[in-house]
């Protein structure tokens, strides 16, 4: 076995970059929350509290050109991608200047031509989906792009992740396929999803690289995405990582997540990623107490000011909708009545 | 001699030699040339473009949604349209969404070999159009001619949107024409495949030859059945089923797929809220039996409509 050079280390910019951008995620986050609870959201909240570390890691270490696309509780990974406040309030809040202009909502957002694929709500079916953008950019000659997306250990169970893992595998595609595994899918345990010993046992069953990652650490999570993305991008075919953690909040905002085990929550993945890498950068002495203080001001001032734009710009005009599925103008009908 | 299956063949052909954006992805579509040989030497013609998928048809066309979002233009193969199902919620909840959720269009064409054929029995044998249809943001297409079988591919793979081409298996071998057409009617238009006076068939695919048949036994009787041939069941060209039923007063649907919400439905529905007085007659639909579709032949050639149910449904209509 060739001998595997140690990763170089997580610098304290590395990690403090990454830090920030979770920060932004949770902040945002928790107004959501309490935008919810306001009823001021259209529709559903979904959160990504306590799974931060892992997905950021994902949205950091991609280019521009490579294809991401995030799942429920993606926010910090996409914030790392290139999403902003702005078009995530927009589309929350229903702002027609949102990019899903009133037609798509929450975590269902995206820019595709940007490489920033807008999830279906069908768990697994952006697997496929990305597993063949790879493949049209290597039918058009392009190398050294990769393309990232996330599952959920329920989302694990689908007939699309599978399907769309083994296509992958077959193709040998620059696929990396983040699981985090936060042992519920809504109320439904570990232990009625899955038989395996551990969800990385999935990844020999399909002839891919596998890691694994304590997902309540940034700097492993840094490490090891940084590692998955770059074998990806050099080559080595799909990459499945998996992720422990504990979702830190309901389902959604309206659910209060009282099935959660008390003792998974006073247990190592139960721990906050954020708190976490808060103290690491304080006890590292890469930034003082105070100046953590500060970026949290920023991110809130940030969120703040961004919620009071947004609240003031119109939804969608009913009477503008042109009300067309097709890009084809023509092939739009007007049924008698309607 | 050009067969309806050799046209989607030649069309394929065509497709990949114009247009670098095409490829081809489906179930022993490469090297093999596909179940039915509709990729027949396409892989060896264009190395690279023509490829076989894993037994996923999630994948193949969740594949082919992420591939057209980049800007290419896949064709992919169901080995049987039966088999879309298993493939079900990447067109209708994926490929059919997207245009409209994001702006982006999602130019795929998913062929799918569609309907009856002695012995398919039933899941080798199904007519899914109406399912389709259904859905906004999918264009259906339901090829009855060899030109259109060639001239409707072209369509589809030059088309924005996603496509459902639901090839007919019944007539894959039988139905010939002496070359391929020059040109093809717009996307969305019927054609009027037999004039008449008397009534109207409204059909698509493989029923329109048993159309035809049973309005030549009709014709013996001095009677002229109109037959218009829906080619795309959507967009569904309403205007040139109402100009028909205004020339007959009178109005039989004809298709092989299940009676319950199916293209016969709707067009029944159409002329009947926006063409209502020009009627003289109820309207009538002839569709397959509500069942399965049965494996022996016996049963099969009953199950669905024929050239005698369909003359014996049109009598009845002109109350002869
Ligand atoms: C195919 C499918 N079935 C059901 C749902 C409804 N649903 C939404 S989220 C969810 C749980 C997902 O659990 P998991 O994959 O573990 O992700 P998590 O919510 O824990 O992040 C379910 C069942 C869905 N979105 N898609
Ligand atoms: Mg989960």
């Amino acid at each position: 076995m060739p001998t595997q050079k140690a990763d170089p280390p997580v610098t304290g910019a590395d990690f403090i970059k990454a830090y920030r951008l979770m920060l932004v995620a949770r902040v945002l986050e928790e107004k959501l929350a309490s935008l919810y609870r306001a009823g001021a959201i259209k529709g559903g909240v979904f959160l990504g509290r306590g799974q931060e570390a892992l997905s950021v890691s994902v949205g950091i270490h991609l280019h521009r050109g490579d294809i991401y696309a995030p799942l429920i509780r993606d926010q910090a990974g996409r914030m790392a991608f290139g999403d902003t406040v702005l078009d995530t309030l927009r589309t929350y809040l229903g702002s027609q200047l949102g990019p899903m202009r009133g037609r798509d909502g929450n975590i269902h957002r995206g820019r595709p031509r940007e490489g920033y694929y807008a999830m279906i709500s069908h768990l697994g079916a952006m697997i496929p989906a990305v597993a063949g953008a790879l493949l049209a950019r290597r039918l058009r000659g392009e190398s050294g792009i990769v393309g990232a997306t996330c599952i959920g250990d329920g989302g694990t169970s689908t007939g699309a992740f599978h399907e769309g893992l083994n296509a992958a595998a077959v193709e040998k595609l620059p696929l990396i396929l983040v699981v985090a595994n936060n042992q519920y899918a809504y109320s439904t345990p570990n232990a009625r999803q899955f038989a395996c010993a551990d969800l990385l046992d999935k990844a020999v069953g399909y002839g891919v690289v596998g890691h694994k990652v304590d997902a309540t650490n940034l700097e492993q999570c840094l490490a090891t995405l940084r590692r998955a993305i770059g074998a990806a991008r050099a080559g080595g075919g799909p990459q499945l990582v998996v992720g422990d953690l504990l979702r830190l909040v309901g389902h959604g905002e309206h659910d209060d997540g009282s099935y959660v085990d008390p003792a998974l929550k006073a247990s190592p993945v139960g721990r906050d990623c954020v708190l976490l890498a808060e103290e690491r950068i304080i006890s590292e002495n890469w930034a003082p107490a105070a100046e953590c203080a500060k970026w949290r001001q920023e991110a809130e001032q940030e969120v703040n000011a961004t919620v009071d734009k947004v609240r003031r710009e119109p939804g969608p005009d009913p009477e503008d909708d042109d009300w067309a599925a097709f890009s084809n103008s023509e092939f739009a009908e007007h049924y008698a009545g309607l | 001699m050009i067969t309806y299956l050799e046209a989607i063949r030649l069309a394929q052909e065509k497709a990949l030699s114009e247009d670098t954006r095409v490829f081809l992805y489906g179930q022993d579509v490469g090297n093999f040339g596909g179940a039915f040989k509709a990729t027949k030497s396409l892989a060896k013609e264009f190395p690279g473009r023509v490829f076989d998928a894993p037994l996923s048809e999630d994948a193949i066309i969740g594949m082919a949604v992420g591939a057209a979002i980049e800007g290419m233009r896949p064709i992919v193969e169901m080995q049987f349209a039966d088999f879309s199902t298993c493939g079900f919620n990447q067109i209708v909840n994926h490929a059919a969404t997207l245009y409209y959720r994001t702006g982006v269009p999602c130019p795929i064409v998913v062929r799918l070999p569609s309907g009856g054929t002695s012995g398919g029995g039933p899941f080798h044998s199904q007519s899914m159009e109406a399912l389709y249809a259904h859905y906004p943001g999918l264009v259906v297409m339901t090829p009855a001619t060899v030109e259109d079988a060639y001239g409707m591919l072209l369509q589809a793979v030059a088309l924005d949107d996603p496509v459902i081409f639901c090839e007919h298996k019944f007539l894959y071998y039988h139905l010939k024409a002496e070359g391929l057409p020059e040109s093809v009617l717009p996307v969305g238009k019927a054609r009027l495949a037999r004039p008449g006076r008397d009534a109207t068939i409204v059909t698509h695919g493989a029923m329109l030859h048993e159309s035809l048949a049973a309005a030549l036994d009709l014709a013996e009787d001095g009677y002229e059945v109109e037959i218009v041939d829906l080619r795309t069941v959507k967009p569904i060209d309403t205007d040139t089923i109402l100009a028909s039923v205004a020339r007959t007063g009178r109005l039989l649907c004809v298709s092989e797929e299940w009676p319950w919400g199916g293209v016969a439905a709707e067009v029944i529905s159409r002329v009947s809220s926006e063409g209502f007085g020009l009627l003289d007659v109820a309207p009538m639909r002839l569709n397959a039996k509500d069942t399965p579709v049965p494996y022996h032949p016996d049963l099969w050639s009953v199950h669905r409509p024929t050239a005698r149910s369909i003359a014996e449904a049109a009598r009845r209509l002109l109350h002869i």
